[in-house]
């Protein structure tokens, strides 16, 4: 394609100006594009109760903010990052953009659908941000009753409203990929020639599907407890408390694998791209995905061992959370095998899928840990657990939404972001995240208890040095939100497969035409075929 | 294949290639809605469940207290009004425009009386003192506390489904106007049918709620 | 307390705890090393040389697929039945534990002794001696941790809940409420000290010499007038209650029951929800009118009217606190 040509094409970027034109638009890639501006917005926000958070225990004594403060920090900070940032991450922006794209079809089934997803959320938003205003909510983002229906003086009503809404937006756009995938399939476009990330997203759209609505009911219990002195959860009644745990981890523990199910979706296609080899084992680790989303819905009980839960019952969880930790351990495997004899290109989403395969690994094996009854019941609610799940949620799906984005920003805007910057960036974070939450697992294990915002001073040293990570870590998320502005007025132009990819989204302009494909592909041969793409043949040396 | 997006309809929307693909689109999305929803009830379902099993005896004169006879007339208002339903999807299969109009009306007179019997029932709540609250009290039983679990129960159930009932009821109005404005025809019913398969689920729920709430240990014996 | 990197370990259980932990590290450190080793040694083996190579596509090995599916397996497998195996060890409390009753509250711990001292933030029990809890909370869900046992249990309002320990150091040990409690929570801590059997026993008997816990329960019993129905020859119109903990109860509905200490706190606080076989649901619920710390009062005296417990707690008669009123 020749680059003069790329400019005067119509594309979905040109095809209309003014606020109209995006705040009404039923383009998926536009709508990616508005869903990106408002969680880069909810990740913002979330990053700066973090840094508080991390300030804050620099001093053992508490000195910089009060107790009540500190705890609606930490509250604020775990529903913004989860609802508003983590669980829209990947899917409402990256999968939005390209699930349609890459299985050939000129938009979602659902295009209205989607833009209301995103309105939903932005609602959704606008009443947590609420929320945080008029005075924040203290209960922590699990909401645990007693606490939050009976006793918190905060704005939990507020705030669970803003979850509830937010909910539909994740169920919405599950349900719009659900139909897409199975309805709007190019001719010749096989499940089994889907690329895997197709089937993550296929895979994460049954958990917003199935579990999400569970959250839902059991938010609007509390709410309604709160509110209209219903006492479903009411221990001075009668009611079970640990009842709401397990409604609430029904949804929780799941939503773990929203956010990380499409971020290994991302992986599978940098890892094929950048070594330029078919993924190993590919039907494996498409049921991989699918088997992650069964059986994480069986395993929510292991985040209740201390609960007051039978020892059976504990005993019956530990079991099922290991079958589940199979299928992830075999996604590393295959995408590790998949570099065997390939030609491996250090471009920057390489280097961030280096590193979400090194922080996941940690994350997962961690996971081993917690999912063990024998050490759980010492490490859970303490700073171990704390480690554990950001090195799946950051070091994990964020590391993959960074790589996704690097990797695809080319075809959503039409421009190369710069690449040295770009590989200073994924080394900065690599190295901060890693300096944040080790020393995390030691002080968890030590008996540090989560949520403290006073603690005793042996663990001092152990908190400034997360806290010095930390400000690496800022320095390193900076970074891209500066190059990737720049980029867009002077960074170099794409063209339409600057990486040498074979996914459908690559045979179209750089950014796409309003629907997509000038005609709509038919599709001969499986994915990550580069043969195709590649005319003349050099082999690996 | 198709070369350029067709000019759009609404039989067939720009992003489709077919009206089959879209109808089917539509009901696939339909369907997956109500499995979520299923999921939202089955939470409650789930929380009655295990307060059912924890206190049997208290559920049970709880259960007595209702009025099983408005429960019947309901039941049977829901059932006549999913009827009406079907028989107003199959006028728009047809494209017999005012059948259809006959027949969503009727659906949603139906939908108005249960919903006015529904509230003649809370009504006598409140005045019975059965609303979880201070002022609760439940007659036979010195369990109060867990008298008002399943008074907490029963309103978020019949509550939700209620407000389902009323989002239902709001449809069924932009149904019948779109109707009469001509929006549908034979070859485009599709917001008729899937309006309809949601109203049967709102139906279904009520199924499930009339026995769960109303019957169990209708006769059982007063402890 | 200096810094260190490893938790100090005082119970019977830690060592148990840390040689799990131990062979799991192992397992991690193996896959880390194994991973980062082959991604590493592919990825400088096989760089991209010319942006125009082409490698041989390989489409897997079925093989390869069982084998990383299949020892990983194992692996956890073995994981899961020691990790279950010493779980079960700290969920057992043998039957000669010294029995403590524990009330959360925000943002304090309440922690009473049988022979009838009571502490708040401080426990004080004797070296080599396992400890039973029994625990309740009066408002929000706490969680009872103490990091050198390696023991935490959840503390939920409505219902009880156990854990124990058996210190093997003597010394001063963390106590913290690791279930976020609200605005305080980070001060509900507090401190165990481990004693000499000997300091310990100099130290209960330099504690105000109040009464036993179950001679508060009696003096209760008395004071909320039970024994008007509750006689104690069985005459009354409720049942008598020598004998009781232990036993085997049948109720009106045809079911039976043990009767534990939840079974008693449920029958003080929702009479109706369990009535025994051949009474009427006569009995007012006493929700309101006892604290926690009275139920477990009343428990206790109810406990001491069985001479020979059989379950799960033998500890007052090992102690020779309390005896038959």
């Amino acid at each position: 394609m020749i680059t003069a040509a790329v400019e005067e094409q119509q594309n979905y970027l040109n095809a209309g100006y003014g606020l109209k034109s995006w705040l009404l638009t039923k383009d998926h890639k536009r709508i990616a594009l508005l869903y990106l501006a408002t969680i880069t917005f909810f990740f913002f926000i979330g990053g700066v109760f973090a840094t508080l958070i991390r300030i804050e225990l620099l001093s053992p004594h508490g000195n910089l903010v009060s107790s009540d403060t500190y705890n609606k920090l930490f509250t604020m900070h775990g529903v913004v990052m989860i609802f508003f940032f983590l669980i829209p991450s990947i899917p409402a922006t990256l999968g939005n953009f390209f699930l349609p794209m890459m299985i050939g079809a000129r938009d979602l089934a659902f295009p209205k659908l989607n833009l209301l997803s995103w309105y939903l959320l932005v609602i959704g938003g606008l009443f947590a941000i609420f929320a945080m205003v008029a005075g924040g909510v203290d209960t922590g983002w699990t909401f645990y009753t007693p606490y939050s229906t009976t006793y918190s003086n905060t704005w939990v009503v507020a705030t669970a409203l803003g979850i509830f809404i937010a909910g539909f937006s994740s169920i919405l756009t599950g349900l719009n990929f659900i139909v897409t995938v199975h309805r709007m399939r190019a001719p010749g476009m096989t499940w089994f020639r889907m690329p895997l990330f197709v089937w993550a997203h296929y895979a994460t759209a049954i958990i917003q599907v199935l579990g999400t609505p569970v959250l839902a009911v059991t938010i609007v219990l509390v709410a309604a407890e709160r509110l209209l002195h219903l006492g479903i959860f009411d221990p001075a009644r009668g009611g079970d408390p640990v009842l709401f745990q397990h409604l609430f981890w029904f949804y929780s523990h799941p939503a773990v694998y929203i956010m990380i199910l499409p971020a290994m979706g991302v992986l599978s296609e940098l890892v094929s791209v950048f070594s330029r080899k078919r993924i190993f084992g590919y039907s494996v680790v498409a049921f991989s995905s699918v088997a992650i989303a069964v059986l994480g819905f069986l395993v929510w009980g292991h985040h209740l061992f201390v609960s007051g839960m039978s020892l059976y019952a504990g005993m019956v969880f530990s079991f099922l959370s290991y079958f589940v930790a199979i299928p992830s351990a075999i996604k590393v495997f295959n995408w590790t095998a998949t570099l065997y004899k390939g030609s491996i290109s250090y471009a920057t989403p390489m280097l961030y899928a280096f590193g979400f395969i090194g922080l996941f690994t940690i994350g997962g094996l961690t996971g081993l840990f917690v999912a063990c009854l024998g050490i759980d019941v010492h490490v859970t609610d303490t700073y171990f657990v704390v480690a554990h799940f950001h090195y799946i949620m950051v070091g994990g799906a964020i590391m993959a939404y960074l790589g996704g984005l690097h990797y695809w920003w080319p075809k959503m805007t039409g421009r190369m972001y710069p690449e040295g910057w770009a590989k200073l960036s994924a080394l900065v974070i690599f190295v901060g995240f890693n300096l944040t939450f080790f020393p995390q697992f030691i002080l968890g294990y030590l008996g540090m208890p989560r949520r403290y915002h006073v603690y005793p001073d042996e663990f001092q040293v152990l908190h400034v040095l997360s806290t010095a990570g930390a400000s690496v870590l800022a320095v390193g998320y900076m970074l891209p939100i500066v190059y990737f502005a720049w980029s867009l007025r002077y960074g170099k132009l794409a063209g339409s497969n600057p990486w040498k990819a074979t996914g459908l989204e690559w045979t179209t302009a750089s950014p796409p035409p309003p629907h997509n494909f000038d005609q709509i592909p038919v599709v001969t041969h499986e994915a990550y075929d580069y043969s195709a793409v590649i005319d003349e043949e050099v082999p690996v040396g | 294949m198709v070369s350029e997006p067709h000019v759009e309809t609404l039989a067939l929307r720009e992003q489709f290639d077919t009206a089959a693909q879209q109808k089917d689109a539509s009901s696939l999305g339909m369907w997956i809605f109500l499995v979520t929803e299923v999921m939202f009830f089955g939470g409650m379902f789930l929380a009655y469940t295990v307060y059912r099993n924890m206190y049997p005896a208290v559920f049970g004169a709880a259960s007595r207290s209702l009025n099983a006879t408005l429960g019947a007339i309901n039941t049977a208002v829901l059932l006549c009004s999913s009827f009406t339903m079907v028989l107003a999807v199959r006028a728009g299969q047809l494209g017999r425009r005012k059948v259809v109009i006959i027949f969503l009306v009727l659906t949603l007179i139906l939908g108005m009386v249960f919903l006015g019997v529904k509230a003649f029932e809370w009504n006598e709540k409140f005045q019975e003192h059965h609303v979880p609250g201070p002022a609760f009290h439940l007659e036979g039983t010195p369990q109060q506390g867990e008298a008002q679990l399943f008074f907490s129960l029963y309103f978020a159930m019949t509550g939700l489904h209620a407000l389902h009932m009323v989002i239902g009821a709001g449809l069924l109005a932009l149904l019948i106007y779109q109707t009469y404005k001509g929006r549908f025809s034979a070859a485009y019913y599709t917001p008729i049918d899937m309006i309809g398969l949601y109203w049967h689920f709102v139906d279904i729920v009520w199924i499930y709620l009339f026995p769960l709430l109303y019957l169990i240990d209708r006769h059982g014996v007063k402890p | 307390m200096g810094f260190r990197l490893f938790p100090e370990q005082a119970s019977t259980l830690a060592p148990q705890v840390d040689h799990l932990l131990f062979f799991l590290l192992a397992a991690a450190a193996f896959f880390t090393v194994a991973i980062f080793g082959a991604i590493f040694y592919f990825a400088i083996r096989y760089r991209r040389r010319s942006d125009r190579e082409l490698p041989k596509a390989i489409h897997g090995s079925v093989p390869l697929e069982i084998l990383w599916s299949v020892i990983p397996f194992g692996l956890t497998m073995v994981m899961f039945t020691w990790g279950a195996s010493v779980y079960f060890t700290g969920r057992s409390a043998p039957a000669d534990a010294i029995q403590i009753d524990v009330v959360a509250k925000q943002w304090m711990w309440k922690l009473q002794h049988m022979e009838g001292p009571r502490e708040i933030n401080e426990l004080h029990i004797p070296l080599g001696r396992p400890i039973k809890l029994t625990m309740t909370s009066e408002d929000v869900i706490h969680s009872f941790f103490v990091p050198a046992f390696r023991t935490k249990q959840d503390v939920v309002p409505g219902s009880y809940s156990t854990t124990w320990f058996q210190p093997t150091k003597t010394g001063k040990y963390h106590l913290f409420c690791a279930e976020y409690c609200g605005d305080r929570h980070s001060g509900m801590t507090g401190w165990i000290y481990v004693m000499q059997p000997e300091d310990y026993a100099a130290w209960l008997s330099g504690e105000t010499p109040g009464a036993t816990l179950a001679e508060n329960g009696r003096k209760l019993f008395q004071d909320l007038a039970c024994a008007n129905c509750h006689k104690p020859d069985g005459s009354g119109r409720c049942p008598a209650l020598a004998g009781l903990f232990g036993s085997t109860v049948s109720l009106a509905d045809g079911t039976a029951v043990t009767a534990d200490e939840a079974y008693i706190r449920e029958s003080i606080l929702r009479p109706a929800a369990k009535v025994v076989a051949g009474y009427q649901p006569l009995m007012p619920t006493f929700q309101g009118q006892v604290t926690e710390e009275g139920v477990l009062q009343l428990v206790e005296y109810i406990k001491s009217l069985s001479p020979e417990p059989k379950a799960p707690s033998q500890s007052r008669d090992r102690q020779g606190a309390v005896r038959n009123p």
